[in-house]
């Protein structure tokens, strides 16, 4: 069976073409494998390093350095919580409390389901906006920590649980 | 998606197809769209960069250098290919408006890197967006191929016999990556670990050939610039500090949001007629004038200053992002500076031992001090140990760290004595601060 799609390997091939050497859609193209199969599994690591022609202690040596990149399943739904100064101003360490208790859960960590996993990040340009969290790649604003309880019961429906 | 807000002292440049519908590229051409690089495919290049240099565009990503400079260094002849980068890894904290031009504007980048290629002679363009932003990303992939498709991009654009391409490219969660050299790292497939400067990208930068990095805001007021003519731009703003720039209003503020503002609009304005004051009848006690990597500004500093790159730099201090970040009278600001430590800790790269060891090392004691756990001795060790970050790293992370907790020791010394001796937070409703302080 195929490590990503082959409609995603596509993409990629055509991705690379724009670049003078092959490594430099490395990034993207483990953020995008991410986002098709759930995290960098050894297989997924082991495929974008024969793409690209690097080592696989290459790939692992750039996964670790980016935040968004992952090496373990997070839940179906990972909420973000910006705690950073323009989200703290306003209530951000509040809402990622609130998310720890309705989730029973702690930074980076995983519901037994898999349905949600929680991490507290850094600024995610919502400033203005604030507190905000992203879920998955969806931003959510100008958020209580009631409407932040409202939030997570609506993505809970959307799985049934 | 991103409210916008309005103010009649706005002067609206960068941000006038904003809420119009301009990512569709149609209603972008019936908005002048494209007319910029009509105009500059007629202009020689000497004459584009002399335009952005009447224009005194300074670099809206925070560091103010002259943009028409910055593309007059790049070599005429080059061996190896030229590049422009377009820097919209947006991630200083309080900053939230090149998202905004992505979101709205996005054909006003494609434009910008366009005319930006015509200057300095190179062919191909990227533009590179934050990761998390990925429905920015999303608007971008289809603007470009848009502008593919009605020739704006590609082989002989708009028939003119000259070729240009641009890309898209995302990151994966790194702040440091905002850094030019590390941008260019990232954008090469690595870790974004700076690069030792000279030789600057101009001379010596992706792949090894002469790049212009521009930031989004800076390249988005480029085809305005072309358009409307670099002296009139400069008209809106003081000398030297051309035209308007994004602020992002945010923090304890009533009326917060991204505003377009004449450079040298004063701060006291901008905080109590823009922003409309601070809420819930408190005062104002700081203000992070344009990011977490400038000076922070105490209430009385505050109500002097206009908000333009010179009236910060002659005091020795920085404009920054345009992120402005309003603190009420009820805020630690032992506390804040804590926060502003942990996120400096956490996106050092480790390359420059200083910012690696120091951002740690601050964290801790900030920690343990917040808790109730300082020592008179810390107090001095804080601003010691920041001040050996300046200055001693390859990018500036190192800096930006050290400036704003320098400015807290400075300025707010007698809330670092108020948790001295075991004392709680006063900040603190009581019992809140749980971990015991633990001495080092």
């Amino acid at each position: 069976m195929p490590v990503i799609s082959e409609k995603l390997d596509q993409f990629f091939d055509a991705k690379m073409k724009e670049y003078p050497t092959k490594r430099s859609f490395l990034v993207p193209m483990l953020l995008y494998t991410q986002d098709e199969i759930g995290y960098l599994t050894d297989e997924a690591i082991a495929h974008i390093a024969a793409k690209t022609d690097l080592t696989e202690l290459e790939v692992r040596n750039v996964i670790s350095y980016y935040s968004m990149l992952h090496k373990r399943p997070m839940g179906k739904y990972h909420v973000q919580v910006c705690t950073n100064i323009s989200c703290m101003l306003r209530g951000g360490e509040e809402l990622l409390e609130r998310c720890k208790e309705r989730l029973g859960i702690g930074n980076k960590e995983v519901t037994a389901d898999g349905t949600f996993s929680l991490e507290e990040v850094e600024c995610i340009g919502a400033c203005s906006w604030a507190p905000a969290v992203q879920v998955n790649y969806d931003f959510h604003e100008n958020l209580t920590p009631d409407a932040m309880g409202v939030l997570l019961d609506s993505y809970s429906k959307r799985t049934g649980r | 998606m991103a409210d916008l807000v309005s103010h009649p002292d706005e002067v609206r440049i960068v941000s006038q197809r904003f809420g119009k519908g301009a990512a569709d590229i149609d209603r972008h051409l019936e908005l002048d769209g494209y007319k910029a690089v009509r105009k500059a495919l007629e202009m020689k290049p000497e004459d584009i960069i002399n335009e952005v240099k009447a224009s005194n565009l300074r670099g809206r990503g925070g560091a103010g250098f002259p943009t028409g400079m910055k593309w007059s260094f790049v070599p005429k002849e080059s061996a190896k290919p030229k590049y422009i980068l377009v820097n919209g890894d947006e991630s200083e904290p309080g900053t939230c408006k090149d998202r905004l031009i992505l979101e709205h504007d996005p054909h006003s980048v494609i434009e910008g890197v366009i005319i930006a290629g015509l200057a300095v002679g190179a062919k191909v363009g990227y533009i590179y967006i934050r990761g998390e932003y990925r429905y920015l990303v999303d608007i971008m992939r289809k603007a470009l191929a848009d502008a593919y498709a009605k020739g704006f991009l590609g082989k002989n654009i708009l028939g003119s016999g000259k070729d240009f391409d641009a890309y898209w490219h995302t990151g994966a969660g790194a702040y440091e990556v905002g850094e030019e050299s590390a941008l260019m790292e990232s954008l090469e497939g690595k870790r974004g670990i700076p690069r030792i400067r000279p030789p600057f990208p101009a001379v010596v930068g992706l792949w090894g050939g002469p790049t212009v990095i521009n930031n989004v805001e800076s390249i988005a007021a480029v085809p305005h610039i072309i358009l409307m003519g670099g002296q009139k731009f400069a008209d809106y703003g003081p000398p030297k500090n051309g035209g308007t720039r994004l602020f992002c209003l945010s923090g304890h503020i009533v009326k917060p949001g991204v505003y377009e503002l004449p450079l040298g609009y004063p701060l006291k304005k901008m905080i109590y007629d823009v922003g409309g004051g601070i809420p819930n009848g408190r005062k104002l006690k700081a203000v992070v004038p344009g990011g977490s990597s400038t000076f922070i500004l105490t209430a009385e500093e505050s109500e002097q200053m206009n908000m333009d790159f010179d009236s910060f730099s002659k005091r020795g201090e920085f404009l920054g992002s345009g992120g402005v970040v309003i603190v009420d009278d009820q805020t630690c600001m032992v506390k804040f500076a804590l926060r502003i430590m942990k996120f400096y800790q956490h996106e050092s790269c480790g390359w420059c031992i200083p910012c690696r060891e120091g951002t740690d090392w601050l964290k801790k004691t900030l920690t343990r001090f917040h808790n109730g756990g300082g020592l008179k001795k810390d107090i001095d060790n804080i601003k010691y140990l920041a001040q050996n970050m300046l200055g001693r790293t390859f990018c500036p992370l190192g800096d930006a760290a050290a400036i704003p907790t320098m400015s807290i020791v400075d300025k707010w010394r007698s809330e670092f004595e108020a948790h001295l001796e075991g004392r709680p937070c006063p900040f603190e409703p009581e019992g809140s601060v749980k971990e015991l302080p633990v001495l080092a």
